[in-house]
């Protein structure tokens, strides 16, 4: 419609001088009630939260002696004991805590997602498959280790076990939702040619979800190191313990060295995982 | 007028894309700047408005050189350049009048811009802008449901609600049907005549540029090569920028003009 | 290449001799790395006193467990409420200051190379401590309760949406930014026409995903006083009261499956 018929002569005083963007949600009434629901919510949020001011006030100078204390950190706590050998054990500890976990976690997981993913496995396993996924993704490590140092008592086995349970929730289910998007075809060109149900999965199914899995167990890794350092608050082993001790000790320079310590772990696992990612793409 | 004195574009790469061009456009004239791909004419515009920063050369809209201005200055001697770009680069997820009237972004400030608090004049030429190109309709639609043609012609009003002096125009029929892309070049045609604006139109199409152009620049891996009217397009030339190939089908009469001015209604739908 | 010369003909390998010797390196590093962690952990004498008596303290610990005491609900609902605010008012904090870090994180945002590198360390310092960690830290700093876990699940999430939003704003088509530039926009302006937009629907898609997981991550701050559903758990269990244990098991459970299905609608409404 750009013909030279339209009357570009047109002041542009015949048009409108105002406009507003549409709003996000059309309806009017709805738009209310859904400004009125988040006000009240928050309202109520705040209007119940028992916040203890003057105790947070009090504690402000702490918190800046809890910052100042990262610069520099130290491994000497406030009765002049040189803590190095148990910041490096825990560490140590909590790194083969996690390496154990992801490793069992992984083991375990491979014939659990096998036998959740629904083009591979008849339906009563299915179900009991995805039934352990479930039960394992629904509870934080936190909660697992309690129960874990309940019956196995203190120690790195407890979280071991916590965290093993863990991975398996999170691997589990990524491993059985990529293999039921595996592309159909090479299945089935693999299952024509006669072979059997392992070599199947070896043949059509391992080599379409291989990479991504090696990608994802170092991330794993990556997270069980970093729940490592939780599970020994409940007593699960690691440097957890450590960490909470040297709370309650108020020597929070330990506390520092610990938690850019933990940073930095972190960091490098990252840094790795990626470049592993790289390697195997 | 806008004046290129020796431009020379070298990329970190160490590719050359421009080498050495001069070139003078008076008030008021719309060229063609044509090329193979990959010869420079993207980066010449963007030179233009320094979206790209010429490496040797001077560049001048009248008075001022462009390759000399501090960023603030700068952003103060684009809102003198519209420019309307190859695949429109609107906004996709902003309304029809958002993307317009963020062609005044260079005149108000952020806190305005940001409550879309634009000055009611500003609003007003929108809309008038809007009427002109034939989407008064559209002005509450996101920009990502209307068809090609009609984002062009988004593209074409975010160019000009800026009031410019020229008009940079990078491929703007690139992505668009035969027919769509003769309204959208005819369009510009004509706004140019209206405001009297100088245009720079990137194009690979030989045919279009000479229709609607008044004189054609021909690039060649970052060299001007060819500086001319259209009917000067003739096989030699065509070689000289493009290479060896039959070139005598795709010339066409220049003063053949189509016959479906009339009836060039917007027939596509709105893209899904 | 795998097609390997033998004095019996050509083979068929799947990998070359050397790529294959790396491969099998590799496994033996990694085997012995294993091995060597698992004998870490197993060198722990008090283990092997309780692993024989695991499986009757397990069915023990169970049998106590049931039938749950459902009375115990009346006053588990205000922790859940105020686990639910942590995590809400956590999350909103959260965003809030993930978006600059993200705009200052991201390559083609970022102001200065300096302040991308030190937004890129908040981020990993930030996520590489677990909530519980924060909370712990706080509430020796600000004293227990809520105001220590909401700020606690607000500290660990900075650095899981900074990390979603500054991938979002890298990933962005970059001439639409472009084309505002070229109208004379400042990088505000930029920023706020050609950037923000493009954005938004990842922003919310990533503060209903945080939600999500800081349902889950609140539930257990009560456990070092940072309020919450958390303190029900750790002192049911000092008590030995199994049966209110299984209650706020019970609790924990359906919270998180329905901020799970609460957060999926929104998802979905949103996308």
């Amino acid at each position: 419609m750009s013909g030279s018929s339209f009357d570009t002569s047109k002041p542009s005083g015949s048009f409108p001088d105002t406009w507003k963007k549409p709003p996000f949600i059309k309806n009017k009434t709805l738009r209310w009630l859904v400004y009125l629901a988040v006000i009240l919510y928050f309202a109520a949020a705040f209007g119940t939260m028992d916040i203890n001011w003057t105790r947070a006030y009090e504690g402000l100078p702490r918190g800046a002696e809890f910052i100042a204390s990262f610069f520099p950190p130290t491994m000497i706590d406030s009765n002049g004991v040189d803590v190095s050998g148990t910041i490096v054990e825990g560490i140590l500890e909590s790194i083969w805590m996690a390496i154990v976990a992801t490793v069992a976690g992984i083991i375990l997981s491979v014939p659990i997602g096998l036998g959740a993913s629904r083009n591979l496995a008849p339906t009563p396993v299915y179900l009991f498959c995805r039934g352990i996924i479930a039960s394992s993704r629904t509870f934080p490590e936190v909660i697992l280790a309690i129960f874990a140092v309940k019956l196995f008592g203190f120690g790195s086995f407890a979280g071991l076990v916590a965290l093993s349970i863990g991975t398996i929730g999170f691997f589990a289910k990524l491993l059985a939702e990529d293999i039921e998007i595996t592309a159909k075809s090479p299945n089935e060109a693999i299952e024509s040619t006669g072979a059997g149900w392992f070599q199947w999965v070896n043949y059509a199914i391992q080599p379409q979800v291989l990479p991504r899995m090696i990608g994802l167990s170092v991330y794993r890794l990556d997270i069980n190191f970093r729940e490592s350092a939780v599970v020994g608050i409940v007593g699960g082993g690691g440097i957890g313990a450590t960490l909470k001790t040297s709370f309650e000790r108020y020597d929070f320079s330990i506390s520092a060295t610990i938690l850019l310590s933990i940073i930095i772990i972190v960091m490098m696992l990252e840094y790795s995982s990626g470049y592993l990612r790289k390697w195997v793409q | 007028m806008l004046r290129l004195v020796n431009v020379l574009k070298r990329y970190k790469t160490g590719d050359v894309a421009l080498n050495n061009v001069s070139l003078e456009i008076p008030d008021g004239q719309v060229i063609a700047l044509i090329g193979p791909s990959g010869a420079g004419k993207s980066t010449l515009i963007r030179c233009v408005n320094r979206l790209v920063t010429p490496t040797e050369g001077k560049i001048f809209l009248g008075d001022t050189e462009l390759t000399a201005l501090s960023s603030r200055a700068l952003r103060k001697a684009r809102r003198r350049m519209g420019m309307i770009f190859q695949e429109y680069a609107l906004v996709e997820r902003l309304t029809v009048m958002e993307n317009v009237l963020s062609g005044r972004l260079g005149y108000v400030g952020f806190w305005a811009s940001w409550f879309r608090k634009f000055p009611k004049k500003d609003v007003q030429e929108a809309y008038r802008l809007l009427d002109r190109v034939g989407l008064m309709d559209m002005a509450d639609k996101r920009a990502d449901e209307l068809s090609g043609g009609q984002r062009q012609r988004v593209g074409i009003c975010r160019a000009l609600i800026q009031n410019p002096e020229l008009l940079l125009v990078d491929e703007p029929t690139a992505s668009l049907d035969p027919k769509t892309s003769r309204q959208i070049m005819r369009l510009i045609n004509e706004l140019c005549a209206e405001r009297g604006l100088a245009a720079i139109i990137n194009i690979h199409d030989v045919h279009l540029a000479q229709m609607y152009s008044q004189r054609i620049v021909g690039l060649k891996l970052g060299e001007l090569v060819f500086d001319g009217p259209p009917d000067g397009l003739v096989p030699d030339v065509l070689t000289e920028i493009y290479g060896e190939e039959d070139w005598e089908a795709t010339i066409e009469d220049v003063d053949e003009d189509d016959e479906d001015v009339d009836e060039d209604g917007e027939t596509e739908g709105p893209r899904t | 290449m795998p097609i390997i010369q033998t004095p019996g003909g050509p083979t068929w390998q799947r990998r070359t001799t050397p790529k294959q010797l790396i491969i099998w390196f590799s496994w033996l590093v990694g085997i012995a790395v294993v091995v060597f962690a698992w004998l870490r952990i197993a060198d722990n004498d008090l283990l092997w006193v309780y692993m024989p008596t695991v499986g009757r303290e397990a069915t023990d610990m169970v049998s106590r467990m049931v039938p749950p005491k459902w009375s115990y609900i009346d006053v588990l609902w205000k922790p859940i409420w105020d686990t639910l605010n942590i995590a809400t008012i956590g999350t909103v904090m959260a965003m809030i200051l993930a978006v600059p870090i993200a705009f200052a994180a991201a390559v083609n945002t970022t102001p200065h190379r300096a302040v991308r590198a030190v937004a890129l360390f908040i981020i990993v310092a930030s996520r590489s401590v677990n909530s519980l960690i924060w909370a712990l830290a706080l509430v020796f700093i600000l004293g227990p309760g809520i105001l220590a876990g909401t700020l606690a699940i607000g500290l660990r999430s900075i650095g899981g949406c900074s990390k979603l939003l500054y991938e979002a704003i890298e990933e962005i088509d970059h001439k639409q930014v472009e084309a505002i530039e070229a109208t004379g926009a400042s990088r505000l302006q930029q920023m706020a026409y050609g950037i923000m937009p493009q954005v938004m629907p990842t922003f919310a898609g990533v503060a209903v995903f945080r939600w999500d997981i800081n349902v889950r991550g609140s539930t257990i701050l009560g456990l070092v006083g940072a309020g919450g559903i958390g303190l029900q758990l750790s002192g049911s269990m000092a008590t030995l009261a199994w049966t209110q244990v299984s209650m706020i098991l019970i609790a924990i459970l359906g919270t998180v499956v329905i901020s799970e299905y609460v957060s999926a609608k929104v998802r979905h409404a949103i996308i």
